[in-house]
C-alpha cells in the first residue's frame, strides 16, 4: 500500500514538473519575441526596487487592510512551502512527519506557525471572496468592465476557492493525525497536539482508526496534489503575477514616468532632413519594417512580460480618468489583450513548429481598438498604481506611434495640431511672428 | 536672447515661454506676471522671443513623432547656439520635454519648473510675498498637472509656494500620486474627448469645488484650460476663481 502511494505520488510530481517545465519554457519563448530592450543597468537600484515592491509588497501597502491580508496570503504561500518540502520527502520516501525527530520539540511549535498562516490565508481568501462576489468591489465587476467578464471573473474566484480547500485540507490533516497519535495508532509519529488544529479535534470524535486514517490520508493527498494541480494552473492564470513580480519589478523603468522611449530611426532622418551629421557615418539608416507597434513582436519583452505578470486587479482601471468618466480605455484590458494576443502567438507557434504563422489578426485592431488608445490623457495614474510595476501607457503610445506614422490615422483635429506645428510651430493657428507679443504690455508699462 | 547674444552676455536663466504662454490670451496673463516677479527679484534672464517653436510634446504624445523631432532638434540647435545652460518655464509639458526627452536629442540643460524656481526664490528672500492682495484667510486648493507630478515627482514645490501666501491651503481627495488629470493630456487637448458619459474636467472640477476653496491653483496652462471651462460648466465663475501660481503670487506683491 506505502508502496503503491509513492509510486502514485513520484508519477505525479514528475508529471508536474514536466509541464510546469515546459510552460516556462513556452512564456520566457513567447517574451522574448519581444523587441530587445536594455534594462540591465543600475542593478543595485534594480535589487533594491525589486526587494521594496515585491518583496516587501510596498505599493499593497497603499490601502493598509487589502495590504495586510495580502500580505497574509503572500507570506503564507512562502513559508508554508517548507511544509510542503516536508510533504513532498514524507511522499517520495515513504515516510510521515519526516522532520519531526529531528526537530523534537520545536516541531509542533514550527506547525503551529504553519496552521496559523493557514488560519491567515483562509481567513484572508474568504475575506476576498466576498469582497468579489458580496460586496461586489467596482473595478472586479464584469457588469462594471467588460474585460472581467468570462473566465477572468471565474479564475480570480477560483483561486481563492483553491486556497481554501487547501488549507481546510491541511487543518484537518492535522487534527486527524493528532486524534490518531491519541489512539497509538502506528504509523502517526508522537508530536501533540498543534496550536490551532487541536479545536478541530472534536470533529473527529468517536471515529475508529480505520475511518482516521483514511481521512487523514484523503487530506493529505487532496493538499498535496491540490498543489500540484496549482502549480500548473497559475502557469495559465492571472495567479502567475507571484512568480513574474519578482522579475518584472526588476526590470522595471528607472527614468522619470514622463519619459517617452526615443526613435533613433527617426532622429537619423530628420537629421538629414536639417542638414545635420548621422550618427550613422556613410551607411543609409536601415528603414524599419514599421513604426510603432502594430502586433505584439514590435513592443518590447519588458512590455510582454508586463502582460503576464498583470493580476486583473484593475487599480489602474480605477485611477484611470477615461476609464472613471466612461470611455472605453481600461488599462487593465490593455494588458489583458495584450496577453491574450500573446497566448493566441504562442498556441499559432507551437501549431507552427515553432514559427509563427501570419493569422492575419494583429493586437492593434482585432484586440485594441483605435477608440481605447486615443482616450488617453497620458496621465501616468495606471503607472502609479500598479502593484508589481507594469507599464500600460508605454504600450498605448507605441500603438499610437504605429496608428499616426504607420496607418497615417489620426484624428482631423490631430491633423490640423500635426500641420500647425508643422508649418508655425504651434500647435493652434497663429503666426510664428506673434510669438513675442505678450511682452507688449510690459514694454508700454516700462517709461 | 538674441540682443544679450549681441552683447556678448549670457543670462541667469533662460524663460522658456511655451505656446500657450506666447498665444493663449489667459496663458499670456501668467507669462506676464512670472516676468514681473523675475524684475522684481532682480533675475537677469532672457526669453527666445520668435525663436522659440513648440518642444513637440503634443505631437510626441500624440505619436506624431516626425515631428517631435524636427520641432525638438530645431529647438535644440536654436539653444545650444545661445549656449543656453539652464531653463524655467512655466509649463509641465515643457518641462518634462526639455528636461527629460532633449538630452537624447543632444540637448542638455537644467531644467526647472516655475513652481521650483519660486519656491527657489522665495526660500533665498529675492521674492518677499507681501505689499499686495492678502490671502490670509482665503481656501485655495492645488490642482497637481501629472506632468509636474507623477511623470516627474514634483509635488512639494507648487505647494511651498502657495503656502507663502499664509492662505488656508485646503487638499482634494485624490492629490499628489493619486492626483485626477485634467483631461487635457497625451494631445487630448487637441481633439475632442472620445465618446463616454461625462468629461474629465468636471469630474477634476466636481472634486475641486467640494473642497469650497475659492480659488483652484494650477501650475500648467492645459489645466488651467480645463479647469476654468469646468468652473463655468458649473456656473461658479462668480465664485471661484482658477489661477496659476506665478499669478498669485505676483498679485500678493502687488505686480
Amino acid at each position: 500500500m506505502a508502496l503503491i502511494q509513492q509510486i502514485i505520488f513520484i508519477a505525479a510530481l514528475g508529471t508536474v514538473a514536466w509541464l510546469v517545465v515546459r510552460r516556462i519554457r513556452i512564456i520566457s519563448a513567447i517574451i522574448r519575441l519581444g523587441r530587445a530592450e536594455d534594462r540591465n543597468d543600475q542593478p543595485a537600484k534594480r535589487w533594491a526596487v525589486m526587494f521594496r515592491v515585491a518583496l516587501g509588497q510596498k505599493k499593497m501597502f497603499d490601502r493598509p487592510l487589502i495590504g495586510f491580508l495580502h500580505f497574509a496570503v503572500y507570506a503564507g504561500f512562502i513559508l508554508i512551502n517548507i511544509e510542503v518540502l516536508e510533504i513532498t520527502l514524507d511522499g517520495l520516501l515513504g515516510k510521515h512527519r519526516l522532520f519531526a525527530p529531528f526537530l523534537g520539540s520545536f516541531y509542533p511549535f514550527l506547525l503551529g506557525f504553519f496552521e496559523f498562516l493557514a488560519i491567515s490565508v483562509l481567513l484572508a481568501c474568504t475575506i476576498f471572496l466576498i469582497r468579489r462576489s458580496i460586496l461586489k468591489v467596482e473595478r472586479l465587476q464584469p457588469s462594471r468592465h467588460r474585460e472581467m467578464s468570462g473566465w477572468p471573473q471565474l479564475d480570480g474566484k477560483l483561486i481563492l476557492v483553491f486556497e481554501i480547500v487547501l488549507m481546510i485540507a491541511i487543518l484537518t490533516m492535522n487534527a486527524a493525525d493528532s486524534v490518531l497519535q491519541d489512539l497509538g495508532s502506528e504509523h502517526y509519529t508522537r508530536t501533540g497536539d498543534f496550536f490551532f488544529s487541536q479545536f478541530l479535534k472534536p470533529v473527529f470524535e468517536g471515529w475508529n482508526e480505520n475511518s482516521l486514517i483514511i481521512y487523514e490520508r484523503f487530506a493529505w493527498w487532496l493538499h498535496i496534489l491540490g498543489i500540484f494541480v496549482f502549480a500548473v494552473y497559475l502557469t495559465y492564470s492571472k495567479h502567475l503575477h507571484i512568480v513574474l513580480a519578482f522579475p518584472n519589478t526588476y526590470f522595471s523603468r528607472l527614468i522619470p514616468k514622463g519619459k517617452m522611449h526615443n526613435m533613433p530611426e527617426i532622429t537619423n532622418e530628420v537629421k538629414m532632413m536639417l542638414g545635420l551629421e548621422t550618427s550613422q557615418t556613410g551607411e543609409v539608416a536601415a528603414v524599419p519594417e514599421r513604426f510603432g507597434a502594430k502586433d505584439v513582436q514590435d513592443l518590447s519583452w519588458k512590455n510582454l512580460m508586463d502582460a503576464y505578470s498583470c493580476t486583473e486587479c484593475g487599480r489602474c482601471t480605477a485611477a484611470c480618468p477615461a476609464n472613471m468618466t466612461g470611455k472605453k480605455l481600461s488599462p487593465r484590458k490593455i494588458m489583458m489583450d495584450t496577453r491574450d494576443r500573446l497566448e493566441d502567438v504562442g498556441k499559432n507557434m507551437l501549431a507552427n513548429g515553432g514559427e509563427f504563422a501570419d493569422d492575419g489578426k494583429s493586437l492593434m485592431g482585432d484586440y485594441i481598438l483605435n477608440e481605447e488608445i486615443l482616450a488617453c490623457t497620458s496621465c501616468n495614474a495606471c503607472v502609479q498604481e500598479c502593484p508589481v510595476l507594469i507599464n500600460p501607457l508605454d504600450i498605448i503610445l507605441q500603438l499610437r506611434r504605429y496608428k499616426i506614422m504607420d496607418e497615417a490615422q489620426a484624428p482631423g483635429s490631430w491633423n490640423m495640431m500635426f500641420q500647425n506645428l508643422d508649418t508655425n510651430q504651434a500647435p493652434w493657428k497663429f503666426s510664428p511672428g506673434d510669438r513675442f507679443n505678450w511682452a507688449n504690455e510690459l514694454r508700454q508699462e516700462q517709461p | 536672447m538674441a540682443e544679450l547674444a549681441a552683447k556678448n552676455e549670457s543670462p541667469e536663466v533662460l524663460f522658456w515661454v511655451g505656446c500657450a504662454g506666447s498665444f493663449d490670451d489667459r496663458y499670456k496673463k501668467v507669462t506676464v506676471a512670472f516676468v514681473k516677479i523675475l524684475n522684481k527679484a532682480g533675475i537677469k534672464f532672457a526669453v527666445l522671443g520668435t525663436e522659440e517653436s513648440c518642444t513637440g510634446d503634443p505631437a510626441r504624445r500624440a505619436g506624431n513623432e516626425f515631428t517631435f523631432q524636427m520641432l525638438a532638434m530645431s529647438n535644440i540647435q536654436v539653444l545650444n547656439m545661445y549656449g543656453v545652460k539652464k531653463i524655467v518655464t512655466a509649463c509641465p509639458h515643457c518641462f518634462n520635454t526639455l528636461k527629460n526627452e532633449y538630452p537624447e536629442l543632444g540637448g542638455h540643460y537644467e531644467v526647472v519648473h516655475h513652481s521650483e524656481f519660486l519656491q527657489g526664490l522665495i526660500n533665498e528672500d529675492r521674492v518677499r510675498v507681501e505689499g499686495g492682495e492678502t490671502f490670509k484667510g482665503r481656501r485655495i486648493t492645488f490642482h497637481d498637472s501629472c506632468y509636474l507630478g507623477r511623470a516627474n515627482d514634483v509635488y512639494e514645490a507648487p505647494r511651498k509656494v502657495l503656502e507663502a501666501l499664509d492662505a488656508d491651503l485646503v487638499e482634494m481627495k485624490r492629490c499628489r500620486t493619486k492626483g485626477l488629470c485634467c483631461g487635457a493630456g497625451g494631445g487630448q487637448m487637441f481633439k475632442e474627448p472620445e465618446a463616454g458619459k461625462k468629461d474629465v474636467n468636471i469630474e477634476r472640477v466636481e472634486e475641486a469645488l467640494g473642497t469650497g476653496a475659492d480659488t483652484i491653483a494650477v501650475a500648467c496652462p492645459f489645466c488651467m484650460v480645463m479647469m476654468t471651462d469646468g468652473v463655468k460648466n458649473k456656473e461658479k465663475e462668480d465664485s471661484v476663481k482658477v489661477y496659476d501660481l506665478a499669478e498669485l503670487i505676483a498679485r500678493a506683491e502687488g505686480l
